[in-house]
Formats: structure tokens, sequence, C-alpha cells
């Protein structure tokens, strides 16, 4: 991969806070158009790696390139060109949706480019996120999901060409999570917009994301598709089986050829139930590794 | 246009947008106004006592002063008040986020105050005309006068509220001021002349901008009459203009720096969640 095609580079990341590291070398890399999920506990460095990536942290040390530039050194136009849903946000209570979004889009007309108008227009963007009702509401008087959906609204209203949501669904009813999910991957294929998102919901990574990146402790510990990963880091599986009167289990890398020799040596075999790890079994079995190897001062880290 | 000066445009229509938000709701109208309409009617019933020897009621010198305190209160505690609310609620982070978004946020914060405290001095002037004998309120040289050290007042005090509101993290933090301002008002001639203070309280009472605040004001609004309750027996115009205009540079060339740590420091960790289905997991950020 070239890397004009990268809106994101980072290599080796590193942050230091007091004498705490959060970050301990995070490389990432994300393609133009890509949705990529950062995985991981609270705590694990997900808010900082994509505040340092925002322009809104300094690092401690380490390349960071987005949309070519240095967010650190970034300017205007660069700002313009990426769009951010951070954690909870209830601003701007006062303004109407529609208003809000109007105004907030004027920042970006000068920023405007044939290929990418901007600003968005309103009313398709509120006809995106299903808000057109609530247009004439203020702000405040939303419920949690259709609040969540105005925030993801006003982070596209540049049109960005990379969009970063900071655990966007977290405190959703099952409804607005599906919603919000439609959202994502209507914009996804919209514009070719590059996301990177953060989430601990290990079913979130899998529904929303081309591809899903580990973080625990500061260090990427897993980076490939939901199936890579589950492959890659789960190609045990466990065999039970009842032979006469005793209950036999066995875990083995190559189930196949050991159910064909078991077979054909053990012919009173029965019972046979094959069990693969799911993704959620090997990422709840990284958390679990790392809790039981780690220092406990990492709990305190910011997520 | 610059990408700044669109910026800048852009506020302008914030601070119209959010001073509208204002102004069509009676609370939050009333919420401006109130200590103001209160002291008015306080006056009123103080216009039977008189000032030493000039003859002229102690509600009547004190109504003007109570202007002065409006632009310092709807001014500077109202923008810091503000510029708080929106480094919690996320607001700041949000314009951070946007391109030339905390110029646009600054202009709109500027612009809304000035508004608020004209629409403030305009609403508690009618009571006043109405309660008060003896202000100068029909007279077109007052209206000029009463204008220019509204626009020199809010150009002394909104910097300064800049800079509070940059420096300090909670609104139980701005309480504490509110009361230390409290007793600023008590020595700074408001609602009883300080002439009347001895010599050393008057001379710390000069130092800060709230007392050329109320002289400015009763300058315009209170007949000559007046001036004997005054330092010198004189309105001091050229000197209301000088401690006005020096508390204005020092807070223009302080507030840029102090603005620009507050942006900086503006991160997710700032915003304090307030929705309870919103875990406060980020409170160990530094």
């Amino acid at each position: 991969m070239s890397s004009a095609d990268l809106v994101v580079d980072v290599h080796d990341l590193r942050m230091r806070y007091g004498d705490t590291d959060v970050l301990r070398g995070v490389t990432l890399r994300i393609a133009r158009g890509e949705v990529l999920t950062l995985l991981g506990p609270n705590g694990a460095g997900k808010t900082t790696t994509l505040e340092i990536l925002e322009g809104f942290r300094k690092r401690s040390a380490g390349d960071v390139h987005v949309l070519g530039r240095d967010p650190e050194r970034a300017d205007e136009d660069w700002r313009a060109r990426i769009g951010i849903v951070l954690q909870s946000w209830r601003d701007h209570g006062k303004w109407r949706v529609g208003e809000l979004l109007d105004h907030l889009g004027r920042y970006y007309s000068p920023f405007s480019s044939p290929e990418r108008p901007r600003p968005y227009d309103t009313g398709e963007l509120l006809e995106l996120v299903g808000l057109s009702k609530v247009a004439n509401r203020t702000a405040q008087r939303l419920s949690g999901g259709q609040r969540r959906r105005l925030d993801v609204a006003l982070s596209l209203v540049g049109r960005p060409e990379l969009l970063f949501l900071d655990e966007p669904t977290v405190g959703f009813d099952p409804e607005a999570r599906q919603e919000f999910h439609d959202v994502v991957h209507r914009l996804a294929d919209l514009d070719n917009t590059s996301i990177l998102l953060t989430t601990h919901d290990l079913d979130e990574a899998e529904k929303l994301s081309d591809r899903t990146v580990v973080l625990l402790g500061g260090r990427i510990v897993a980076d490939g598709s939901a199936a890579q990963l589950t492959t890659q880091v789960a190609g045990r599986a466990e065999v039970r089986y009842r032979c006469g009167d005793q209950q036999l289990v066995h875990s083995t890398d190559d189930v196949t050829a050991y159910l064909r020799d078991l077979l054909r040596q053990e012919p009173e075999v029965e019972i046979l139930e094959v069990r693969r790890a799911s993704l959620e079994d090997v990422y709840l079995e990284m958390v679990r590794e790392f809790d039981a190897d780690q220092t406990p001062d990492l709990t305190v880290v910011p997520s | 246009m610059s990408t700044v000066a669109h910026g800048v445009s852009n506020g302008l229509q914030r601070g119209l947008i959010e001073a509208k938000h204002k102004i069509t709701n009676f609370g939050e109208i009333w919420g401006e106004i109130w200590p103001w309409v209160l002291g008015v009617v306080v006056m009123y019933f103080l216009r039977g006592n008189t000032f030493g020897d000039t003859g002229v009621s102690v509600g009547l010198l004190a109504a003007p002063g109570i202007l002065g305190m409006a632009v310092l209160y709807t001014g500077m505690m109202g923008l810091s008040l503000e510029l708080v609310t929106d480094k919690s609620d996320g607001t700041l982070l949000r314009m951070k986020a946007i391109p030339n978004g905390i110029v646009g946020y600054l202009t709109g914060k500027f612009v809304g105050r000035t508004m608020m405290t004209a629409v403030s001095l305009l609403l508690v002037s009618i009571p006043a005309a109405f309660l008060i004998d003896g202000l100068r309120l029909g007279d077109a040289s007052a209206w000029a006068r009463l204008g220019v050290f509204y626009l020199l007042g809010l150009l002394a005090v909104l910097p300064l509220g800049a800079i509070i509101g940059s420096l300090f993290g909670s609104l139980q933090g701005l309480g504490l001021l509110t009361l230390i301002i409290m007793g600023l008002v008590a020595i700074s001639g408001i609602f009883y002349p300080i002439t009347s203070f001895p010599g050393w309280l008057q001379v710390i009472g000069q130092l800060f901008p709230l007392y050329w605040l109320g002289l400015g004001m009763r300058s315009a609004l209170l007949p000559d009459s007046a001036l004997a309750a005054e330092i010198s027996g004189s309105w001091r115009t050229l000197e209301t203009a000088a401690a006005l205009g020096v508390w204005a540079v020092i807070g223009l060339v302080l507030a840029p720096l102090v603005l620009r740590r507050m942006t900086r420091q503006a991160t997710g960790a700032s915003v304090t969640p307030e929705d309870p289905r919103v875990p406060a997991a980020r409170a160990g950020a530094a």
C-alpha cells in the first residue's frame, strides 16, 4: 500500500502521563475508505490515541500522519477535512437542530471544492441521520439516541474525508444502537469516508468495521478482520466426546486431522462435540490474560 | 475573504443567534436583569432620604450606579459564566474541532454579551424612568454619554470576563468570586457616594473599573446638582475614560494569552458528563 492511500499512518506512538505509560509503541495504518475499529477495555488507551490523531493532545514520541499531516502542526485546512464525534457531548443545548447544523456548516464553506462541496446540505444531512422530524427541536430536548445522531451529523457537516467516533454507542438502548449502526454503514458507502471508531463492545466492532485492531495496555495485540482475528488468535478448538463410560476433552489446532484419527482408532466414540472459540472468547481471553499479567496501576489510565 | 475573517463573520451570526435564544426566553432574560430591576425598586423606596446637604435623594444617586453594575455583571461575570459552562458541556471542544471555530466562538461570545448588556440596560431603564425622579432619561446628550460609557465599560470588563472564565474551572469557583465582587460593589460608591468613605478606602475603590463605570453612568444620567457627592465635585470624564481604557488595555493584552491556554487544554477530559447513562470513565486523564 503506498503512503498516498493511507489516511492514517502511525508509527511507534508513545504517550506518557507522569510516570504512567498509556501508549507503548502503537503502529497503525488506515487506508482510504476503510472502516477500522479500535477495540479494547476501558483504560486501554483508545481515547488517548484518538485525541492524538485529532490534534487535541501532544504525543510523547512517535510519528503520526493524518491525511498526510502531523496533527500537532496541522492548520485549519486540515481541520476542515476531518470530522470528530467525541464521548458524551451535550453542547449547544439551547440551539435548534437545523439551526446548529446550518451555523456550524458555514465554517466549512471556505474549504469547499468541486469534488467535495462543503458544507453538507442541512436537509440532506438531517435525512441521512434520521432527524428531519426534529429539525426544529432544541438539542437539549432530544432523546439520547437522537442526540448522538445529531453529534454524528455535526461531525459530517464539513463532509470529512476521515471521521473519528469515540465510543459512539455508550448508553444506547438496543434500538438506538441499531439505528446508529445503520447510519455508520451508510457513511462508509458515502464519499469514500474513512472511519476510525473506538468501542469496548466486540459485537459492534464485528458489525461495523472492515478491520479490528485490539488495543490492550497501550499496545496493539491483534489486527485483522473479524474472521482473521478468530483464526489468528483462536486456531485451537476443543473436542469433547464420550468413550465407553469416560468423558474426554481434547484441545487441538487441527480438528479435521484429529477427528479422522480419533474415529478410526476409537469406534466407541459417541456424543461428539467440536467447539471452536468465538471471537468473543478470544477477546475476553486476551483481556483476562492481560489483566492477570499487568500491574494494577493501569486501571487509572484514561480510556 | 480570508478564512479567519470568515470565522469572525460566523461569530457575528453566532452571537446574534445566542442573544436571540436569551431574549426570546422570559426565564433567561429575567435571570439577567432581575437584580437591577430589584435595585431600582429599592432605590424608589429610598427617594425620601437625601444625601448630606445636596438635596439629592440617595435613591437618585444610586440608580445610575446600578446600571454600571449591570454592565460589570452582564459583561464580565456573564461572559466568564458562559465560558466555564461551555468548557464543561463540550461547546468549546466542539468549536475547537471546527475550522476557525474558536475565532467564531469567541467573536460570538463578545457579540452576544455586548447585545445582552445593551438589552439589560434598556430594560432596566424602563422601570427607572417611571420610578426614579430626576434621571435625565429624556435627554439625548445623556444617551450619548450612556452609549460611550457602555462601550468603553464593555471594552474594559469583557476581556476581564474572558480571563476569569478561562482560569476558573468550575461554577463553584465563580461563586466565590461573586462574593469578592460584592465587596467591591460596597467600596465602589455604587449605592452610597464614595466621598463619605475614609480616604484610603476611596483610593482602593478607584483602582477598580466598577467605580468608574458607576461614575460614568452618573455623569450621563444625573443633574449637576448631584456633583457635590463626587470626588473633587467633578464628573472627571477624562479620568473615567482613561481609567476604563487602562483596564481595557490590561485585559486585551492578557486575555489572548489566557484564552489560548484554555483552548489548548480543552480535551475530552475537560468535558463533564451530566447524563448519568454516560460513565465518567475519563476522569483520570491528566
